[in-house]
């Protein structure tokens, strides 16, 4: 038998306590919000567990809900458990004011590149990361591009007439 | 025996004084055919116009036709840097490396929007016009752009080639444009 979502949630619960924030399914996916403080413990519980066994590091990513005072940013952890093929959806909140995560490139080499994005375009600071420093933008960028701060449109650009796009 | 015919064209020859055994005309004329006729193109490839390009080299649109069968894919040899597809901000550097390391006299054009303009990408991480950190010649519209209209482009460029003055290369306006590059 596969894993179930009561067993995950179960386990979770109990491993974490007040750390589990709530959590909710969607499209057959579960995903928690757990205290960002407690990112660390909790993947390397999901990966040695025996029967949570969350090898895999899918994913890592972030979001800016500018609208949510305290939790402007997420840290998004998709783990999967490859002999159950079982995904699981971690959410991490942090606020504008200080946004800092503890990293899992100890736990997970593949974290290391993902990390580095994420502070790329977000601007999220994981602590303990061996080589934090942008990947994909220009070394010179002095902004953190996905936040929603910033307007899409580049400032460079000289060709476009504002009349032609409602402006 | 039977008659053989052939429909090789040949280019005119440019205007001067013609005699038994001599030709006379000016040292530019003939060097501006020449070099018109043999223009070494550094394809800078980088998305969809590059496809196209890949189209205007076969067989049916021959850019061969126009004297430059030979891609030079090093910029020492290239005489001209076309440069296809977008341009991201991190490549600037890189293209801009490039310019530099062609020999004068060095032309550039600019196909499809993006090249052009940044094109539909009017976003952070992507150059907004390859003129923005290389003089440019030839822009060439479109998105992409038809392989006929490519042509056309390099047509352009030829003509350039073909009314460039000798000394164009050594006048202060030439080093001016340069140097509002940033180049030397």
């Amino acid at each position: 038998m596969g894993l179930t979502t009561e067993t995950v949630l179960t386990k979770v619960g109990e491993f974490l306590g007040d750390g589990l924030i709530s959590s909710n399914e969607s499209f057959g996916m579960l995903a928690i919000n757990v205290v960002a403080s407690r990112n660390f413990e909790l993947i390397e519980f999901l990966k040695s567990d025996p029967i949570l066994k969350m090898t895999f590091l899918t994913d890592l990513t972030g979001t800016h809900y500018p609208d949510k005072p305290g939790a402007e940013f997420e840290v998004v952890y998709h783990m999967h458990n490859l002999v159950d093929n079982y995904r699981l959806r971690i959410k991490c909140a942090l606020p504008v004011t200080n946004p800092e995560i503890r990293s899992v490139v100890p736990l997970f080499s593949a974290a290391n590149f993902m990390e580095r994005e994420t502070y790329d375009f977000f601007g999220i600071i994981f602590t303990g990361h061996p080589n934090l420093k942008r990947i994909l933008n220009v070394d010179e960028m002095d902004y953190f591009p996905m936040r929603k701060e910033y307007p899409l449109e580049d400032g460079t650009r000289t060709d476009k007439e504002d009349k032609y796009f409602g402006r | 025996m039977t008659e053989v015919k052939s429909d090789i064209k040949i280019v005119k020859e440019p205007e001067g004084i013609k005699g038994e055994g001599y030709f006379l005309t000016s040292l530019d004329k003939v060097m501006n055919l020449a070099r018109s006729n043999s223009i070494w193109p550094l394809p800078f490839a980088t998305s969809c116009c590059g496809i196209e390009f890949m189209a205007v080299m076969a067989s049916n649109y021959d850019l061969a036709r126009f004297g430059s069968e030979k891609l030079s894919f090093s910029p020492r040899q290239a005489d001209l840097l076309m440069v296809m597809g977008t341009i991201a901000k991190k490549m600037g550097p890189v293209l801009k490396q490039t310019y530099i390391q062609m020999a004068e006299p060095r032309w550039v054009i600019a196909v499809g929007a993006c090249a052009s303009s940044g094109g539909i990408f009017d976003t952070y991480s992507v150059l907004q016009g390859i003129d923005k950190v290389i003089p440019v010649d030839v822009y060439v519209p479109g998105c992409p752009p038809r392989p006929e209209q490519i042509l056309d482009g390099f047509m352009k460029i030829q003509d350039i080639v073909r009314n460039e003055k000798l000394r164009r290369r050594s006048m202060p306006e030439y080093k001016e444009l340069l140097n509002s590059y940033g180049i030397e």
